[in-house]
């Protein structure tokens, strides 16, 4: 090796050593601005779920269900549906596509003609065929009973929706604009009554059960034999919708 | 009468290739529009509800699919029950199987409402649902046709040839009573929820398998410019006829189970009387054209026997896309019954009510989309591999 060939090669390590500098610089800044982010927003999180502390975890211990007194709840009115709607961020349904959480229901008995009305939404079953079917666990039961969607697993099959045998279960077929922070839910996901799940954990009742003016809905612990609910449930012999499916709702009815 | 000697060839390119696939990217097109305009403004744009959730699409998918599990009838005679004059026509039946399979498969996921997820759907399982079972029957027998295919044309597959043919014969079995168990295991729908699917699926896919692979055949044939082969005509003929009369056994025996059992017998009774549209694509295009048309031909032995066996699978193929819309979307039409017992005066959701629909464009789109793609692989396979069968000398 001449002379001229190691004063190149130092000429070349030291470019060597600033290009390297370089690189590591720039990965440096990359790495800060695609990270940096993400833990600001953990941080956030971890704020927002101290903050929370109100907040009661799901329990096993405890099973979430509704009462609903047909022989109190009148025909014109349908003030559980605006509720829901307006809790939830729904928009008012002007078609089949639309979704529907809650629905208001008039029958006859074709024995005696008496006549009765109600609001009919998820029966949140301690079987549910929704959470049976779904391929990916999307649809799935919390340990207190509240039977949910994880928007961020749901593909969009609407298996749960065929499934279920209370028609409650519908599908986002339109693009959703009137989300509540509270209420997340997107088009191309299943969906249906959450029994305000984000209200059940600050401690509040479903919005439906808060805006009954007659009291025909009562929310509360199914588990609890000394709460309203099972009181009452035991007192009127309240009854879920289709028995014979052994489904175990947690919804019961009276009247119906 | 001596055997016909068969050789194995590629698809030989002609100006007909190209201006079939010419005409296949158009429908292919129109597929990937349509699914493109129900990504952008959901499924709001099709024909499709909350009444009635699995439309057009699932229909077009599943038959494909359903009908993959019987185009490997031929493959199957061959390699499981050794009937070596039908080896020269497994290749194709296998390859036929593969397209179908994949094409419905594409049609289900591009009508996903998040299709994106498709790598959730494939991370994520819940075992108890027979969806998320699906997904493993569907890749396995894809994996295992194209094993099978390995060993029939590889000299290293030989020695599992059979081996193959017995797995891939068993698992389709199984995947098509997969199929027919998403709608057995569905409590609360009254024209489902019944082991009897499992069987009456098998059934209906070997007749529409063998119907497709029959007119598959024919088309390469006519394609290619080759003389007809007619070695088996007579043996396939009598194939059909018994799959034809199976799988309508099986759907009548489905429908008076159902008409028996008092909770569900109103659903028979919609679906064959009062069902509109559905009552009347069951009867003319499931009883009269995909049953009544074809076994009358295939059992008439004045008619030319080649032109009524492609006939009469022409019309199975139609009889079996009408029965998937009847019973798929006429299940859904007709009304749950969340309230037994009591007559609907009012409802907020259409409750009691007969829902209505109308096949959408987009809807359309996608499903012929679907079967343009199963042409175009089946084309494409054969031109790189030797899967047509012609007469040698």
């Amino acid at each position: 090796m001449n002379r001229n060939d190691s004063c190149r090669d130092r000429e070349i390590s030291e470019t060597d050593r600033s290009r390297r500098a370089f690189l590591a610089s720039v990965a440096t800044a990359m790495g800060a601005v695609s990270l940096a982010p993400g833990i600001f927003l953990m941080s956030v999180g971890h704020e927002v779920a101290a903050a929370d502390e109100g907040v009661r975890r799901a329990s096993a211990s405890v099973r979430w269900g509704l009462l609903i007194d047909a022989t109190r709840c009148r025909a014109d009115c349908d003030a559980c549906v605006l509720a829901c709607h307006q809790e939830n961020g729904l928009p008012l349904p002007q078609s089949s596509a639309d979704v529907r959480w809650i629905r208001k229901v008039t029958l006859r008995d074709p024995k005696s003609g008496a006549e009765r009305s109600f609001p009919a939404m998820c029966m949140h079953c301690a079987h549910p065929p929704c959470v049976d079917v779904c391929p990916t666990g999307a649809s799935f039961k919390r340990a207190d009973g509240i039977v949910l969607v994880n928007r961020h697993t749901c593909i969009g099959c609407r298996y749960c929706v065929m499934a279920c045998p209370y028609k409650a279960r519908n599908f986002v077929h339109a693009p959703v604009t009137t989300q509540k922070p509270e209420v997340p839910r997107g088009m191309g996901c299943a969906e249906g009554c959450t029994l305000c799940v984000h209200r059940v954990d600050q401690g509040k009742e479903p919005a439906c059960v808060a805006a009954c003016p007659t009291g025909a809905l009562l929310f509360g612990d199914l588990n609890d034999p000394h709460s309203a609910i099972a009181q009452r449930v035991r007192e009127l012999n309240a009854r879920p919708l289709r028995s014979d499916l052994k489904l175990d709702p947690g919804v019961r009815f009276f009247g119906v | 009468m001596a055997a016909m000697t068969i050789a194995l060839d590629h698809y030989r390119l002609s100006a007909r290739y190209w201006r079939l696939l010419a005409l296949l990217a158009l429908f292919l097109a129109g597929g990937a529009l349509s699914f493109f305009a129900m990504e952008h403004w959901g499924h709001a744009i099709t024909g499709m509800s909350n009444h009635i959730v699995w439309g057009t699409p699932h229909v077009a998918a599943i038959f494909l699919i359903v009908a993959a599990s019987g185009a490997l009838n031929v493959a199957s005679i061959a390699s499981v029950f050794e009937r070596v004059e039908y080896k020269p026509r497994a290749p194709l039946s296998v390859w036929l199987s593969i397209a179908l399979l994949v094409s419905g498969l594409a049609i289900l996921v591009l009508d996903l409402g998040q299709p994106g997820r498709l790598t959730v759907a494939m991370t994520h399982f819940n075992f108890t649902s027979i969806f998320a079972w699906n997904v493993f029957l569907y890749t396995g027998l894809l994996a295992l046709a194209v094993f099978y295919l390995w060993t029939i044309y590889s000299p290293f597959g030989k020695p599992y040839a059979k081996a193959a043919g017995v797995a891939v014969f068993l698992w389709r079995l199984i995947l098509t009573s997969g199929t027919g168990l998403i709608f057995g295991f569905l409590v609360g729908r009254d024209g489902y929820g019944s082991a009897m699917l499992a069987p009456t699926f098998i059934a209906l896919s070997l007749a529409w398998g063998l119907a497709l692979f029959l007119l598959t055949e024919a088309g390469l044939e006519a394609f290619a410019e080759l003389v007809p082969l007619t070695d088996l005509q007579d043996r396939l003929r009598k194939l059909l006829i018994v799959f034809v009369a199976a799988s309508l056994y099986f759907v009548v025996v489905h429908l008076m189970t159902l008409a028996y059992f008092e909770r569900n017998s109103a659903f028979v009774r919609f679906l064959l009387l009062k069902g509109g549209q559905f009552t009347a694509v069951f009867w003319l295009g499931y009883v009269a054209i995909g049953n009544l048309l074809p076994l009358f031909w295939l059992l008439n032995k004045r008619n030319q026997p080649r032109r009524s066996m492609l006939l009469s699978s022409l019309a199975v193929v139609l009889g079996g896309i009408a029965f998937l819309y009847a019973f798929i979307i006429g299940g859904q039409a007709y009304p749950l019954q969340p309230f037994p017992g009591y007559e609907v005066v009012a409802s907020g959701f259409d409750d009691g009510q007969v829902a209505a629909y109308i096949p959408s464009l987009p809807e359309i789109g996608l499903a012929l989309g679907g079967f343009a793609l199963a042409v175009t692989v089946i084309l494409v396979g054969a031109r790189v591999w030797p899967f047509v069968p012609r007469r040698d000398g």
